[in-house]
């Protein structure tokens, strides 16, 4: 008896050395179906995903509105203000816990059945980054059709909101990163959830989500120009409210691109650890 | 036999956990198309030379070929030649078994066309297709178990790994998987499992290796083992091979249900 290894032509398997790309492909297509079938499963995760936004947007954004009404908030409209802080805090919330389900795998044994197969380890994570822009790029268009309904207009038009879409997804990459480098350091999900929570709350606040730099203590405003989140804020804020500027604009995008270096390196130094 | 129908060699696998050594000088050679057993108390090796084999481990010492392949260095090549089915249940609860089945397929890097003919395939084995659309976590225990060896199967594998196939299945579930599996070889494909269940290794397996405390203690048919040591039953082998018998029978008669 021999080995039936022309089985795999048979099969219609993607085998050849130079089918790489088509591997990954096949990978990526399995692996995103599998995040998006697990979420339309949980209806109630749906729900949350919509509602969270809009609750952002409708109750704090009237709440804070009637609160700043005398405030000297920039463009005077604490609404379109706060527009671009909530899509940048639901991109933040949404791929804090982005790496959560690679903790869950880690626990019921299915990652390592992932890794006993011959696809790329590393699409295993690449898929988690593209599932979450697509979800959180969903989230955002939500944020900014409603705000649109509610009176709030774009100053830089559909051309902006693309812009602010891809500021979005830099900066989500690199929370994202962070996120699978805590499912990969961690032992349990019960230890996953009360960080992401603890750290979740004070970066928002020590952010421009909510707040213009200008009207913090002094101490507050240092630590938010530290922040990454503000920086993306700040963006899509001048998109919203300003227009475009360009030179500005392409300083956020490289100084996020540095932020996602960082922090995909620390979670490559977790994955390689975990992994084993 | 050329060296080519062996499905697996080990050659002298040793590998040290801390201070521990969990295997120690390990040999054996699995043939092609065979079902051969690894039979053993907890803890006594099993685990850790399957891992070995399916390259989730490197060993210490000594090397290994599965497919005529070297697992520790061309390790890519070895796992699109095997499959391995855990011994937790890792089916994804939240998918379907058809969902499960396709999502293996495409870490197999099976083309979406032949992984749908392969999955309905698959399903058909498994005799699942009238659930092939219940999640996997509704399924009973004994249908959740074939799911989860059809999920090993997707890629066709030359050498089928199973961790404690029968665990925890009551003995008509048992027996189920047990012709479902010879199925399998009858496919083509050469079967490694591991098991404490002597019965399991009697009835199932053409040969089994007794290991015991990270050493093989002895390696042949189980007629063969039961002939040279003069005695009736598989279990007075182990005995006789090991000086303990081996804790956790399931009773004949009355077994947990799923």
């Amino acid at each position: 008896m021999t080995f039936r290894t022309d089985q795999a032509v048979s099969l219609g398997h993607a085998s050849s050395e130079h089918r790489w790309l088509e591997h990954i492909y096949l990978e990526h297509r399995a692996l995103f179906g599998r995040w998006a079938a697990r979420l339309r499963r949980e209806r109630l995760a749906i729900l949350a995903l919509v509602a969270q936004p809009l609750v952002w947007l409708v109750l704090f954004g009237h709440l804070l509105a009637q609160m700043a009404a005398d405030a000297p908030v920039p463009g005077h409209d604490y609404l379109r203000y706060m527009t671009a802080g909530a899509v940048v805090m639901t991109v933040f919330n949404a791929s804090l816990e982005g790496g959560v389900e690679l903790l869950f795998d880690r626990e019921s044994g299915f990652l390592v059945r992932m890794l006993a197969a011959p696809a790329h380890r590393l699409s295993i994570v690449t898929s988690r980054f593209a599932y979450l822009a697509v979800l959180t790029g969903t989230q955002s268009l939500l944020i900014l059709a409603a705000a649109y309904v509610m009176g709030v207009r774009y100053a830089s038009g559909l051309g902006g909101i693309a812009a602010c879409l891809v500021i979005g997804g830099l900066f989500g990459a690199g929370i994202t990163a962070l996120s699978v480098a805590l499912a990969f350091s961690l032992r349990s999900h019960a230890q996953f959830f009360p960080i992401v929570t603890f750290a979740g709350l004070p970066l928002t606040f020590a952010s421009s989500a909510l707040v213009p730099l200008a009207l913090m203590p002094a101490w507050l405003a240092w630590v938010a120009r530290l922040n990454p989140m503000t920086y993306a804020i700040d963006s899509l804020q001048g998109l919203v409210m300003h227009g475009w500027a360009p030179g500005s604009l392409a300083g956020t995008a490289a100084a996020l691109l540095g932020f996602d270096a960082c922090c995909i390196a620390l979670a490559a130094l977790a994955l390689r650890r975990g992994m084993r | 036999m050329t060296a080519r129908s062996d499905a697996v060699q080990a050659v002298a696998l040793t590998r040290d956990f801390a201070a521990t050594r969990a295997l120690d000088d390990v040999s054996f050679t699995v043939m092609a198309g065979e079902i051969f057993a690894l039979l053993g108390p907890n803890g006594a090796g099993k685990t850790t030379t399957m891992r070995i084999l399916l390259t989730l481990l490197r060993p210490t010492a000594g090397s290994a070929r599965v497919a005529g392949i070297d697992v520790t260095r061309q390790p890519k090549a070895v796992r699109a030649l095997v499959g391995w089915v855990p011994q937790d249940r890792t089916a994804d609860p939240l998918l379907t078994a058809r969902e499960n089945l396709s999502f293996m397929a495409g870490m197999y890097h099976l083309r979406p066309a032949a992984a749908r003919v392969r999955v309905a395939e698959l399903l058909e084995l498994a005799r699942l297709t009238a659930h092939s659309d219940k999640l996997a976590g509704d399924l009973s225990g004994g249908m959740r178990r074939k799911l989860e060896l059809a999920m090993g199967l997707v890629h066709l594998p030359a050498v089928l790994f199973l961790d404690e196939p029968t665990l925890g299945l009551d003995i008509t579930a048992r027996r189920s998987l047990w012709s479902y599996v010879r199925d399998i070889r009858a496919g083509g494909t050469t079967v490694v499992l591991t098991t404490h269940y002597l019965e399991e290794a009697d009835a199932l397996c053409d040969r089994v290796a007794i290991i015991d405390r990270g050493r093989i203690m002895a390696c042949d048919a189980p007629a063969a083992l039961k002939q040279a040591h003069a005695v009736a039953a598989l279990e007075d082998v182990f005995l006789a091979v090991t000086g303990q018998g081996l804790p956790e029978q399931p009773p004949a008669d009355q077994l947990v249900s799923p």
